[in-house]
């Protein structure tokens, strides 16, 4: 470590010293140093939950530590916000773009940079073309894909001619193929002297772009590592300070007849910045795990919900969903619950659970077929003990059955939801990112228990955009693509080149059909 | 930042006494503003305590007028609250009253010289009906064409009022009546029992009791009460487990209308006696204040729907005792309704001064 730091030289751009920073009781981090060189990729690795974004708030003003001390090219500074913190020449990237969709580009940027739109355009195009962000300053927001629109995000950034970017997980939102673009235009900030910091947990990443790496966990550094001579594994352990575990898995028995069915479904978005589905045929069978890969927003949520029946369809398209072979594509959720399907969606805050309700109202929410409900009266004891049956199977860390939906982190929301869901004893579950912000031990024992559900003959459906969840658990993995889905690609097919293909769009219409009229 | 020296945090820790301090914040401040605007009216701060506070309590004639008062606003307050708390927004509360008030005068008018002891009931029977009719229309035009609640309820007031009007100036209007506008006077079987002999008191106080007790068993322990409250919590969670937004539209309104066209019997068949132009001293929109001044609790309510009575009759004896004008009355409950919605907000969120960060960090 101290080699690295000499082999760049000059002074330090920024050195945190000892930062602490708590939140009630939690210590979300704990006496956390590091320096950062200019021009150097700066890796900030760690699980969720394990204090990357506190840190990254305190170093773009968002928060204010409780102890140590900042110091930006060797002064003492206080940040009191982010503007002042963009003032001194420090950027930010987010993992969830802060645009307005129905403006365009330029005027996007003219809201957070005082300048015309005219004079911007001639700023961002010549920006965009030094770093290689292609981008049409005329172009409006909602048009532009994930990647385009981060483009827009980082060149905004740029414009304000910042010394140090913090890109927070930039490559969730992106494609695999849009990913190398990415990093060659971090390369390019780098080599002029900028300094990035690069918060993320995809460990190949890291290795390929950074100089070195920072590894957090439960909200302290436990090492500082040149990560081009780790391995992937080597840093994952660090990473969670011990080994992964790997569902066990069989391979798949699935029965022939479909338990949940789509036939050509087609649906325009009532949202004007939806996502049309078209002509999406998809079989689910009972015993076999489905995954749909994709990057988010090519038609998930939209997909999701016809799936769910929170977005009843047309008369017309009747018989474009199946549950069992029968119609029900005109029936709301709680008759598809009543056949056997259970849902976790994608949010977990007010759709999957209401916030100021306590975890034994939520557990009543869709639980109330379990004979949690006698008379059109709620049997509290019933209510009490299957709630506590759902904390207890999953691990959710709370208070207790009383404890409010919202004082729960979102991963261990997640964890609630997901146990409510499997309690429910399905035999059709949709899940939507059934393990987004759930630690990576939890996570694994979410993935164990829907391949045992498999194996049990429930039909699953898995929508992510963690390529690799789908990898592991999966037996077929179809992509979508701005509303299209791919074929699927039998298990023991999966390639990265070959999914990351179809989620880049590329497969043809033609080979789809023939799938479908397929076995 | 902002141009504000403060900022709107929300409260994330909330005590048990969170829900009592902003009504108690608002009665409070109504005391406050009442002793001043009738200070300002020349009646000294004491007098003005008295007739207003005070006197009410003072006499049986004057607490049975706050339990005649209180019976109402606590029947369609209960109504309402339901509503409220899967955000369906019956504002329509003084036009459903008057309709039950019409359904309810219907038998006594028709058979008039009758002595049959089911009169009482089946009045109550058709009132009901007549105030939940009234608030279906709302309900069919919010589930079929998506028309907005507030405002269907609100114009229909204004046209329960005109029906009214019609019907006592011809097809309802005593004919022995010398023309006045008015019914004719009930028969003793349809009015309500006396409660205290020699006050007007009568037994709709019990109803609206059981109603309050009806009201918090739907609400805490009945399932559709549990549906009704996700989908007015969070409209998408109540989607996502399948209870219907429908039934919940169906089931608001037609509460809300049923409770309000029995508290309009209850005025034809106590303290009026007939069918008159004035069958209600506000009492609907009143119930609006009272619901959420109980915070839409069902015991939180029937504290409320005393203390609005209360400002009911005080008003009164302060109009007849220090001539001031009646429109105290609407004030102090304008002032009841502000204050409490302010107080809300406080206990919701917390305000900061915002302070320079230099300050923060000398603690360190």
């Amino acid at each position: 470590m101290k080699q690295a730091t000499e082999s760049r030289r000059g002074d330090p751009l920024l050195v945190i010293s000892d930062l602490t920073k708590r939140f009630g009781e939690f210590t979300a981090n704990d006496g956390i140093s590091l320096e950062l060189e200019p021009g150097e990729i700066h890796a900030i690795l760690g699980e969720n939950g394990a204090g990357k974004s506190t840190l990254m708030k305190m170093i773009y003003g968002v928060l204010k530590p409780d102890s140590g001390t900042l110091k930006w090219r060797g002064k003492p500074v206080i940040l009191h916000n982010p503007a002042h913190a963009r003032a001194l020449g420090i950027g930010m990237v987010f993992q969830h773009f802060s645009l307005f969709e129905s403006l365009t580009v330029a005027e996007n940027i003219s809201l957070a940079i005082p300048e015309t739109v005219k004079l911007l355009r001639s700023r961002i195009a010549e920006v965009s073309t030094r770093y290689g962000l292609p981008v049409d300053p005329d172009a409006l927001v909602h048009k532009l894909a994930m990647g385009q629109r981060q483009r827009v995000e980082i060149t905004r950034c740029l414009l304000q001619e910042p010394q140090l970017i913090i890109m927070d997980e930039p490559t969730s939102v992106l494609p695999p193929s849009a990913v190398p673009i990415l990093f060659e235009t971090i390369r390019k900030l780098a080599a002029s002297g900028c300094a990035v910091l690069f918060i993320s947990h995809k460990l190949e990443e890291i290795r390929s772009l950074c100089h070195k790496a920072t590894v957090m966990r439960a909200g302290r550094i436990v090492a500082t590592v040149d990560p081009a001579v780790e391995s992937s594994a080597s840093l994952a352990k660090l990473m969670i300070g011990r080994d992964i575990p790997h569902p066990s898995r069989s391979a798949a028995k699935p029965s022939d007849v479909p338990a949940l069915s789509l036939h050509n479904l087609t649906l325009a978005p009532d949202d004007p910045f939806g996502t049309r589905l078209d002509d999406i045929s998809l079989q689910v069978r009972p015993g076999e795990i489905v995954g749909i890969a994709g990057v988010s927003g090519n038609g998930q949520r939209e997909l999701a919900a016809v799936l769910s029946g929170e977005q009843p369809l047309p008369a017309k398209q009747n018989g474009s969903v199946r549950l069992f072979g029968g119609d029900c594509g005109h029936s709301d959720c709680g008759h598809r619950r009543a056949q056997g399907m259970a849902f976790v969606p994608e949010d977990r805050n007010g759709r999957g659970s209401v916030a100021e309700m306590t975890l034994e109202q939520n557990a009543l929410l869709t639980g109330y077929a379990r004979n949690l409900v006698a008379y059109g009266f709620v049997r509290n004891a019933a209510v009490s003990k299957f709630a506590q049956d759902c904390i207890h199977e999953m691990d959710v860390r709370c208070s207790g059955g009383d404890a409010e939906a919202r004082s729960l982190s979102g991963g261990n929301l997640q964890k609630f939801i997901v146990g409510r869901e499997l309690a429910l004893k399905p035999k059709i579950l949709v899940a939507s990112q059934p393990t987004w912000g759930v630690d990576i031990g939890a996570a694994s024992a979410i993935r164990q228990r829907l391949v045992d559900l498999r194996d049990e003959g429930v039909a699953i459906l898995i929508i992510s955009d963690e390529l690799e969840e789908l990898v592991e658990i999966a037996d077929r993995v179809h992509a979508l693509f701005r509303g299209s889905l791919s074929p699927s690609i039998e298990r023991g097919d999966v390639t990265d080149e070959l999914i990351g293909s179809y989620m880049a769009g590329n497969f043809s219409p033609e080979k789809l059909s023939v799938e479908v009229s397929g076995p | 930042m902002s141009v504000f020296p403060f900022s709107i945090e929300t409260r994330t820790r909330r005590t048990r006494f969170s829900a009592i301090i902003p009504p108690l914040i608002a009665v409070c401040t109504t005391i406050v503003a009442s002793i001043i605007i009738l200070t300002s009216l020349d009646v000294s701060p004491s007098r003005a305590l008295y007739y207003l506070y005070i006197a009410p309590m003072a006499t049986r004639f004057n607490f049975a007028e706050v339990i005649l008062k209180m019976a109402p606003l606590l029947l369609i307050a209960q109504g309402l609250a339901i509503g409220f708390r899967a955000r369906i927004w019956n504002i329509g509360a003084e036009g459903q009253l008057i309709m039950g008030a019409i359904g309810g005068s219907l038998l006594p008018i028709w058979f008039n010289d009758s002595g049959n002891i089911l009169m009482l009931p089946a009045m109550v029977v058709v009132g009901a009906i007549f105030g939940m009719a009234w608030a279906a229309i709302a309900a069919v035009l919010r589930v079929r064409m998506n028309a907005n609640e507030i405002l269907v309820t609100l114009m229909l007031n204004s046209i329960a009022l005109q029906v009214l009007y019609y019907l006592i100036s011809g097809p309802l209007r005593d004919p022995f009546g010398f023309n006045f506008p008015q019914s004719a006077l009930f028969p003793d079987v349809a009015m309500l029992p006396i409660l205290l002999a020699n006050t007007r008191a009568n037994i709709s106080i019990f109803f609206a009791v059981l109603v309050t007790l009806l009201a918090w068993f739907f609400m805490q322990r009945s399932f559709p009460g549990y549906r009704l409250q996700v989908g007015g919590s969070a409209p998408d969670a109540a989607r996502y487990a399948g209870f219907g937004e429908k039934q919940a539209i169906w089931v608001s309104l037609l509460v809300g209308g049923t409770c309000a066209g029995i508290a309009g019997v209850f005025e034809v068949a106590g303290p009026l006696g007939q069918l008159q132009r004035v069958v209600t001293p506000g009492y609907g929109f009143a119930a609006i204040i009272v619901a959420f001044l109980g915070g839409l609790n069902a015991l939180g309510i029937l504290a409320a729907a005393f203390f609005m009575a209360l400002i009911y009759v005080g008003g009164d004896i302060a109009q007849t005792s220090a001539k001031v004008p009646y429109s105290v009355n609407t004030i102090l409950q304008g002032v009841l309704l502000v204050s409490y919605i302010a107080s809300r907000v406080f206990s919701d969120y917390r305000v900061r001064l915002r302070k320079p960060a230099y300050n923060r960090q000398e603690r360190v």
